[in-house]
């Protein structure tokens, strides 16, 4: 029996397999689709302290290997996700797996104040299952807030140290891609009191319509997912974790166990599956199943000692 | 909802560019209503690419039957899906039509559009409506689906083409305002029920605001999850953006903000 159990910072997790923000709703929104009990963490998409309607249609360009999209973080404010959509979450998925929250904001104080609200909400039986917010540093498509946070790594000390002061949650910075050098992010990260990190997040793309000669997504740019920016995740992993003790939650282009672990073998201790899920709403089952065989086929009793375990 | 692995019975060209395609899915096919989706994931695709969404002609007798039209990359692969084929497919998904009509049920058609009314009327005409008529419309007279269909059911069809090759020459409202001015006239009442390419929805959406009469517009919006997970499919709304995956694809049509 091999032991599927990872602890990302605090937050324990049954199986090393979550799903990514944006990509799978309020948690419960692919039930009966997917069997649940392969997630170790679900994490819901970006909240902030009032609702936010999201960009213009179009929202989304399918491409080679991947996908570009630029919602723009449409999302129920923090009042409605705490007094229904988790109540909900909890009432319609049986055990239902850990929340990850991911939270962005306009100002390092929205991000405060998010933070602070769902560490109040995790504390009552009817949220109970919100264990961990990732804080969104990173979203290529908002104007203000989201990424502006993570291009400085001062910026983003102050903004890590900020919500720090009020949670008490795992606390999991989601970090961008685009950076020359990923390690004054990673250190900005740890001296702010971070628990974990995650990444990567989607990086900065554009399709063009050659016929229109106009850009595809009402917001011009939006940011590339799938399998097709998955090298270069692992690569971002591997420099993250040479760099930090901070467990990390990897992302970006797992559609498979293989992907998984690469992550793993690169220094991830938990993987979290995104847009494979649009194509087939079970890669998490299959993932974690595959992940489990290799472990027996290669004498792992334990999914952890996966982590960083390259030759 | 579920992901059924349906094996493919039957798919066939229908005319133009269009096919009919038949599907085992015993589970799917008795817990799909008229107006929801399926979301397709197409065999000789890429592993990674998109599901396709598809409205329903009709689920009976354990089997899910869609029509749709070859516009692009996703319908010309899903062109090569042999009986015997097993498609993996997602559903039932969405809001879709009431099955109930206070009054005369007007059915309003374009294209493939056609498909979810079909289904609507054998719902309506199973559950005992009588006075269903339905108003298809095309470019020509090839791109006209399912009149036998519903003649059979004992729909009471009208047909307009743009260039006259079938029905009235002209747009498909024009033999609906027709039927509205004589309800009019009559002072019965009716609701207004359609699919089809935007321009037709709205102008059938105006004509159910216009008259105070219920509308219930089926939207079609590029879709990624199809189950209100990615909000891609945003179609705005009195309640603002709104998915078009699970708050529609039907939608009343006093709802609907048009742009």
């Amino acid at each position: 029996m091999i032991s599927t159990k990872v602890n990302l910072g605090g937050l324990e997790m049954a199986t090393p397999v979550a799903t990514a923000s944006g990509t799978f709703g309020y948690g419960f929104e692919y039930l009966g689709a997917l069997d649940y009990t392969c997630l170790g963490a679900v994490t819901a998409k970006g909240i902030r302290l009032d609702p936010w309607p999201g960009n213009a249609m179009p929202r989304h360009a399918e491409v080679p290997g991947g996908l570009v999209n630029a919602i723009g973080l449409q999302g129920t404010g923090i009042d409605r996700f705490v007094d229904i959509t988790v109540p909900h979450y909890m009432a319609q998925v049986k055990d239902a797996p850990p929340m990850i929250v991911n939270i962005w904001g306009g100002s390092v104080d929205e991000y405060a104040e998010v933070a602070r609200r769902l560490t109040e909400a995790a504390a009552t039986d009817e949220c109970a299952a919100i264990k961990a917010i990732e804080c969104n540093v990173s979203c290529p498509n908002v104007k203000e807030g989201g990424h502006t946070f993570g291009q400085d790594p001062a910026v983003l000390n102050r903004l890590v140290s900020a919500v720090r002061a009020k949670t008490t949650l795992p606390l999991i910075v989601k970090l961008a891609p685009n950076v020359p050098d990923m390690r004054p992010y990673v250190k900005a990260c740890e001296d702010g009191g971070a628990d974990a990190l995650s990444m990567i997040n989607t990086i900065p793309a554009m399709v063009i319509d050659i016929e229109r000669r106009r850009p595809v997504l009402a917001n011009v740019t939006g940011g590339l997912s799938g399998r097709g920016i998955h090298p270069a995740a692992v690569k971002l992993v591997y420099d993250a974790h040479r760099a930090t003790k901070l467990p990390i939650l990897a992302m970006g282009g797992v559609y498979e166990a293989k992907d998984a672990i690469e992550f793993f073998l690169a220094g991830a201790t938990a993987v979290a599956v995104g847009t494979a899920t649009f194509s087939d709403p079970s890669t998490a089952r299959k993932v974690l199943d595959g992940i489990t065989d290799y472990c027996e086929r290669h004498g792992f009793s334990s999914v952890a000692d996966l982590v960083g375990a390259l030759e | 909802m579920l992901d059924a692995a349906a094996k493919a019975l039957e798919h066939v060209e229908i005319g133009a560019d269009y096919r009919r395609l038949v599907l085992e899915a015993p589970q799917l096919s008795a817990a799909l209503a008229p107006g929801q989706f399926v979301h397709v994931r197409v065999p000789a695709l890429e592993t990674s690419a998109l599901r396709r969404p598809f409205s329903v002609f009709d689920a009976s007798e354990g089997r899910v039957t869609v029509l749709y039209k070859t516009v692009g990359r996703g319908t010309s692969a899903l062109n090569g899906v042999k009986p015997g084929d097993v498609v993996k497919v997602l559903g039932p998904l969405g809001h879709g039509f009431p099955v109930e009509c206070d009054g005369e049920a007007l059915l309003v058609g374009g294209g493939y559009g056609v498909a979810p009314l079909h289904f609507l009327a054998r719902a309506l005409k199973t559950s005992g409506h009588r006075d269903v008529v339905a108003f298809i419309g095309g470019r020509t007279s090839s791109d006209l689906l399912a009149v036998d269909e519903l003649r059979a059911l004992g729909v009471d069809v009208r047909l307009a083409t743009n260039d006259g090759s079938a029905g009235v020459k002209g747009l498909v409202t024009d033999p609906l305002d027709d039927e509205l001015a004589r309800l009019r006239e009559e002072g019965r009442r009716f609701e207004l029920f359609a699919c089809g390419p935007d321009p037709m929805l709205k102008a059938v959406a105006m004509r159910a605001n216009g008259t105070g009469a219920k509308g219930w517009i089926s939207m079609d919006r590029h879709m990624i999850c199809g189950v209100g997970a990615c909000y891609a499919c945003i179609q705005k709304t009195v309640r603002g953006n709104s998915r078009c995956c699970v708050e529609g694809p039907v939608f009343r049509a006093a709802d609907l903000v048009w742009e």
